[in-house]
């Protein structure tokens, strides 16, 4: 099963795939392990399991402090690829979400060799862009990881053509100029972004940052292949087991609903 | 314009220094880090940018600063000593000839508002002065721990009409108001400049800090070949994100005989592991959007930096001085907290200088040096700041306030 499968599946049930985010070692390794699981038997297509990190410059207080926790409950990279096994050994499909230095700290091509070995699709990179990223590219394409770049409403249509080029399995596309955290409207500036990253690609689009409920979920729904949750995850995390089910189901929902609409 | 000049020692188009620098950030930054570098690049050869920048350097900053020798301070060090008196500029250290340089620009991209970090609050001062001076709105962020540490320059910056934000995340103190001062960048990057502090960040933050220092060194070469009628044997100064260092370096970094010495913060000593010696100790990583030495632990997590002096608390490091360390062009080495203070108390005594425990690590540095250099050696040591800011530090250490003598 691959990131193109997930949206084809998707894409044939004439609806957007749901895609959820929690940090591995959040609120422990074994509970992130029981979360995500519970993530995917309630509605989720695909999971992003984010690697805690020291200094996440991209994330809001929701995530800042769930990394937190877990590094402080002694979270280590090698426990994010026991984690991305859980998922997979269960039946479910995971990316990595990581900030970039742990990725260079453990050995690009190593931390992609044992990646795949886990099972795990590919790696969402917030703080690498495609510039940067050659050692990443030979990497991902030795051991066939898929690359998720970001494009953002401040990007300009070369940078949208060039992210997409280099990119694999999705783009995403950051709703809003911010950074991660739940918000009530869904900003006016993804339809625009995704609409521009369609003139360039044919690639699946994601959209994230900002999106909490089943209503956001369907409004995204109608223009994007994949409407993508983390802060509203990590906050019913908090509420356990029940608001965490009961909100990815909310979410599927939403990404169903949509259809008719567009 | 001779400080604008195109070098041979300039980065890649994309902001490398050989391996180091780059652009590692989100792609909503790129934007604006591609703005500024093309408003820079036509800034750096506009005589109406380089004339307005030039005349508050004189008019405003105080500049050109003076070259002072340290006759009695050399006879500690066993070799002839001047000081470059970074001190003496207005608001007291280096950090003025950045500011107002990056404040011209974001007055020349039509923004309106600039955001800042700072740990000491030496960078957040200077900013919120260049923000008064040039009506620009001016936020800075500072770790909530600094804040506590550094009450008087809080107070300071809210004068000149600044609003100080404690950032109360992570480690409280300098890299995380820097993680505050990117989110702030990428949520309000249309109307605002982040005006980054040091010689660090994402292209071409390193190069556009380096050459608004770069008047430290011409100055100084030209001042000390006046007064000693030669070259010195080496150049000595401060590193903590590097931007005082790499200033006064690039005056002589084509005169091969001139050693250009880094001296890093030490802490309790490389061995306690409580220290900021980031080139040094540190390895290879991106952080705050370049990648350069950085201090970490194996898993790639960012670790704490140690300092008795706030503004060389940081784990990371401009990346031309890792360039600079790899191709053997500077050598860098560190003093702990205890030799940085009892040199800040030499000078005092013996010149009547009282130096910021920064520029106290450059003078221990010297002090280190000098003996290998003889009676006929010749330094020349960045006074990047004035130790104002440091009294309470001082008066803590010292036993001051009790009788005692430093």
């Amino acid at each position: 099963m691959s990131l193109s499968d997930v949206f084809s599946t998707a894409r044939a049930e004439s609806r957007a795939a749901l895609i959820g985010y929690l940090p591995a070692g959040y609120p422990t390794v074994d509970g992130s392990k029981d979360h995500l699981r519970s993530m995917i038997e309630s509605g989720c297509d695909l999971v992003e399991v984010g690697l805690p990190f020291s200094d996440p410059v991209m994330d809001g207080p929701t995530i800042q402090a769930a990394a937190e926790q877990a590094l402080s409950a002694g979270f280590r990279v090698r426990d994010l690829f026991d984690v991305v096994s859980a998922v997979s050994d269960a039946g479910g499909r995971a990316v990595v979400m990581t900030y970039w230095n742990p990725v260079l700290r453990y050995g690009v091509d190593a931390f992609a060799r044992d990646l795949a070995a886990a099972g795990g699709l590919g790696i969402i990179t917030p703080d690498l862009v495609p510039d940067e990223a050659d050692d990443w590219m030979a990497a991902s394409e030795a051991h066939g990881l898929d690359r998720i770049f970001l494009v953002a409403p401040s990007s300009t249509e070369e940078r949208v053509a060039m992210t997409a080029r280099a990119s694999s399995g999705f783009l995403y596309a950051t709703a809003v100029m911010g950074v991660t955290g739940a918000r009530d409207v869904v900003s006016s500036a993804a339809p625009e972004l995704v609409g521009r990253v369609r003139e360039h690609t044919s690639l699946p689009v994601g959209v994230g940052l900002g999106v909490r409920s089943g209503a956001q979920a369907a409004e995204i729904a109608g223009f994007a292949d994949g409407v993508i949750v983390g802060s509203a995850f990590v906050s019913a995390v908090a509420e356990g087991e029940t608001a965490v089910r009961a909100l990815a189901a909310d979410l599927a929902k939403g990404v169903r609903s949509a259809a008719a609409t567009v | 314009m001779g400080q604008f000049k195109p070098t041979p020692h300039d980065p890649d188009a994309r902001g490398h220094f050989g391996p180091w620098g780059g652009r590692f950030v989100p792609e909503a930054l790129i934007a604006a880090v591609d703005e500024l570098a093309a408003e820079y690049d036509k800034a750096r050869l506009d005589p109406e940018f380089v004339g307005e920048f030039q005349r508050l350097l004189k008019d405003f900053a105080g500049r050109p600063s003076l070259l002072t020798e340290a006759p009695k301070f050399a006879e500690r060090a066993g070799t002839r000593v001047f000081l470059k008196r970074e001190d003496l500029n207005h608001t007291g250290s280096h950090k003025i000839n950045n500011v107002l340089g990056q404040a011209l620009l974001t007055k020349r991209m039509g923004k309106k508002r600039v955001i800042a970090e700072t740990g000491a609050g030496q960078h957040g001062v200077a900013t919120a002065t260049a923000c008064a001076l040039l009506g620009l709105d001016c936020v800075v962020y500072m770790g909530e721990l600094d804040t506590e540490r550094q009450a008087l320059n809080v107070a300071r910056m809210r004068l000149l009409g600044a609003e100080v934000i404690p950032v109360k995340s992570g480690s409280r103190t300098l890299k995380d108001a820097i993680n505050e001062a990117l989110r702030d960048w990428v949520t309000n990057v249309d109307e605002t400049h982040y005006l980054l502090g040091t010689a660090a960040g994402p292209h071409p933050f390193p190069l556009l800090v380096r050459d608004f220092h770069r008047v430290i060194g011409i100055e100084a070469r030209e001042q000390i070949l006046e007064k000693a009628g030669r070259l010195p044997d080496a150049v000595v100064a401060c590193v903590g994100g590097g931007s005082n260092a790499i200033g006064i370096f690039h005056g002589f970094i084509d005169d091969a005989d001139v050693r250009l010495v880094g001296v890093e913060p030490g802490g309790s000593g490389l061995d306690s592991g409580s220290h900021g010696a980031t080139l040094t100790a540190g390895t290879p990583g991106s952080l705050h959007g370049a990648m350069s030495y950085v201090m970490q632990d194996e898993d790639g997590q960012i670790t704490e930096a140690h300092s008795i002096s706030a503004g060389l608390d940081y784990p990371g490091v401009g990346p031309e001085h890792s360039h600079l360390k790899d191709i053997g062009r500077a050598e860098y080495f560190p003093v702990t907290d205890a030799e940085a203070m009892e040199a800040f108390a030499l000078l005092s005594r013996t010149e009547g200088i009282i130096p910021a425990i920064e520029s106290s690590h450059a003078l221990a540095g010297a002090l280190k040096l000098g003996p290998s250099l003889g009676p006929d050696g010749l330094l020349v040591v960045n006074l990047s700041g004035r130790g104002d800011k440091d009294m309470d530090t001082a008066v803590k250490y010292f036993g001051l306030a009790d009788g005692g003598q430093a």
